[in-house]
């Protein structure tokens, strides 16, 4: 590699956060497998990742040392349980620079907070004393783009046809980006609230929210982020991200499945009205009415996810403990290497942003005609585990005229030699094909 | 790549790369009942459409259209092959045996007397992730039949 000499003073190439993969690698057991015999190549972290020892040994710990329930016991047990469950929240509500620990909402995953965002809207606009900012009907409007997942897509459709409101949508442009032309006309007076993915888990976009997030409170409308797959790989501040609402999941950020979050403006969470009603989210419960807890308690009915939460908590520490900023830029020289790799691949259609610019480690393509089940099964042959289909995000392969796509995802594990063996069970690939 | 060549078998990657018999048709004669099914497989995406032509008793034309993988696509192709002309009730008992095949997990020996072509799926059997890529035109092809008023059994036909 060529360089330029930097003048002193400057900041030098060596001054970027970094970290020893091969020592982070050690952290994963589970990168020791073999895959059909051989060395497990994991490139759908996107998917989901994988989970650190670190985090492992917790997840044991608490249920070999402290199981109990959660904030309804006096014993030392629940006492404990109650402290690392709380005491993840902490740690999470610090690791997005949340303004308060109650503004973190714990969840299943990130499908169950947006449609708790949706139900909550869809409750209040059924009481004539529901918060204006939440109440739907028709000829108001909610705005999404064609770049969702599912998730961030099917909880609005099923809200606008509960209420009678309108769907409308951001488009895509041909480089995979936001098309923001129409802007002004797609935000209006209208809109209720905006709900847009922050970086697409087929694109790879990380989409820049500030034009958007200007438009959306000129207009006095709300605005979720789907930071589903931005959380786990870059570092987040919702102060300075201004949203509304954030939701992620935990799995993606080498926390276990089942435990996900949505994190709202505290004063929008208090004027929220509950969506499941059960145990814990109460303030007192009579044969008359019930009357509810304060966030975020009030939307977290019944036995939550203890053991998940917590361990989430110690894969934020994990995540915390190498840097954000150093995971950032590990991906972002993985990402213009594999971009650079992949464009030596003949026949090779890269979707989405082909500059390691404003986007993440998520790069999806089609190889020739070659169908990405069959590219996905030839390198699973080879031990190289990528995504194949639609990806939960359809509008998107229907905008670039696909019905699937196959797609390799990096995360702070993934090494530069497995997007060789990517590239080489390609090769292998066409052989089988042409 | 032993295993992998169990799954695109040569016949599998030939009838991919040459499908027998793709694009829907009309029937050659007017008085056939033609019906049609589309079915999707939600989790890839994969579509097809099979068509089938019948006097009743005969299975005039299957004729299908469709996209998605060698292996969906290769056994609609193999469908097409084996059950175009035939006399309705061996369709469906060639059917019912690429059904067993395919539901096998591996541990069905295929009679090629019955399947011809489609005993080279037998590798497929073993990737249960595979198994709807291989079935989604033959779940179709049931389907218009039983439009097309030659359903296999009662519950079919309703």
């Amino acid at each position: 590699m060529t360089s330029i000499a930097i003048p002193s003073g400057m900041p030098q190439y060596d001054d970027v956060p970094r970290f020893d993969v091969a020592r982070v690698r050690a952290d994963f057991p589970i990168l020791d497998r073999e895959i059909n015999g051989h060395p497990l190549v994991y490139l759908d972290s996107a998917n989901t990742s994988h989970k650190p020892r670190q985090v492992l040994d917790v997840l044991d710990e608490h249920y070999t040392r402290h199981n109990a329930n959660v904030s309804r016991s006096v014993h030392t047990l629940g006492t404990e349980a109650t402290e690392a469950y709380e005491g993840a929240r902490a740690k999470i509500a610090a690791f997005i620079n949340a303004p308060s620990v109650d503004e973190v909402v714990f969840t299943k995953n990130s499908t169950e907070a947006i449609n708790i965002v949706a139900y909550a809207f869809s409750n209040a606009s059924l009481r004539a004393d529901g918060d204006p900012r939440f109440r739907l009907g028709p000829g108001d409007e909610v705005v999404i783009s064609e770049m969702e997942h599912h998730s961030n897509i099917v909880p609005w459709q099923l809200l606008c046809e509960r209420t009678g409101a309108t769907l409308r949508w951001f488009g895509v442009t041909e480089q995979g980006r936001l098309d923001e032309s129409g802007l002004e006309d797609l935000i209006t007076e209208r809109t209720k609230i905006v709900s847009l993915v922050h970086m697409s888990n087929i694109l790879g976009t990380v989409n820049a929210t500030s034009r958007i997030t200007a438009r959306v409170r000129e207009v006095g409308a709300l605005l979720l982020l789907d930071c589903s797959q931005s959380v786990p790989h870059l570092p987040i501040d919702v102060v300075d991200l201004d949203a509304d609402y954030i939701v992620f999941t935990g799995h993606k950020m080498c926390g276990p499945t089942g435990i996900g979050v949505l994190w709202g403006r505290g004063e929008l969470l208090a004027a929220m009205p509950p969506v499941f009603g059960g145990g814990s989210m109460i303030e007192t419960v009579t044969m008359a009415r019930s009357t509810f807890a304060a966030p975020p308690a009030r939307f977290e009915a019944g036995t939550p996810p203890i053991a998940e939460a917590v361990a989430l908590g110690a894969a934020v520490d994990y995540l915390t403990g190498i840097g954000m900023p150093a995971i950032q830029w590990h991906e972002k020289e993985l990402t213009a290497y594999a971009l650079d790799a992949l464009g030596t691949v003949p026949d090779l259609r890269i979707f989405g942003p082909t500059v390691p610019i404003g986007r993440g480690g998520t790069i999806s393509f089609a190889l020739g005609d070659v169908h990405p089940h069959d590219v996905g099964q030839v390198l699973d042959s080879l031990g190289v585990q990528v995504r194949v289909g639609h990806h939960c995000a359809k509008p998107v392969c229907s905008r670039f005229g696909v019905p699937a796509m196959t797609r390799a995802s990096f995360y702070l594990y993934t090494t530069t030699e497995e997007i060789d063996a990517l590239v080489g069970g390609l090769e292998q690939v066409r052989k089988v094909f042409d | 790549m032993v295993q992998l060549d169990q799954l695109y078998q040569e016949i599998i990657l030939d009838h991919y790369k040459h499908p027998h018999g793709r694009g829907l048709r009309d029937a050659d004669d007017a008085t056939d009942r033609v019906a049609e099914a589309h079915h999707v497989n939600p989790t890839c995406g994969d579509e097809v459409t099979v068509r089938v032509a019948t006097d009743g008793d005969v299975l005039h034309d299957i004729s299908y259209d469709g996209m998605g993988c060698s292996i969906s696509q290769a056994s609609a192709s193999v469908l097409h092959e084996l059950l175009r002309g035939r006399d309705a009730g061996e369709a469906f008992e060639v059917h019912e045996a690429f059904v067993e095949l395919m539901s096998g997990r591996g541990q069905v020996t295929p009679d090629e007397d019955v399947l011809g072509d489609g005993v080279a799926f037998a590798g497929v059997a073993r990737y249960p992730a595979r198994v709807k890529c291989a079935l989604l035109p033959w779940m179709a092809f049931k389907d218009a039949a039983a439009r097309a008023g030659v359903g296999a059994s009662p519950e079919v036909k309703a």
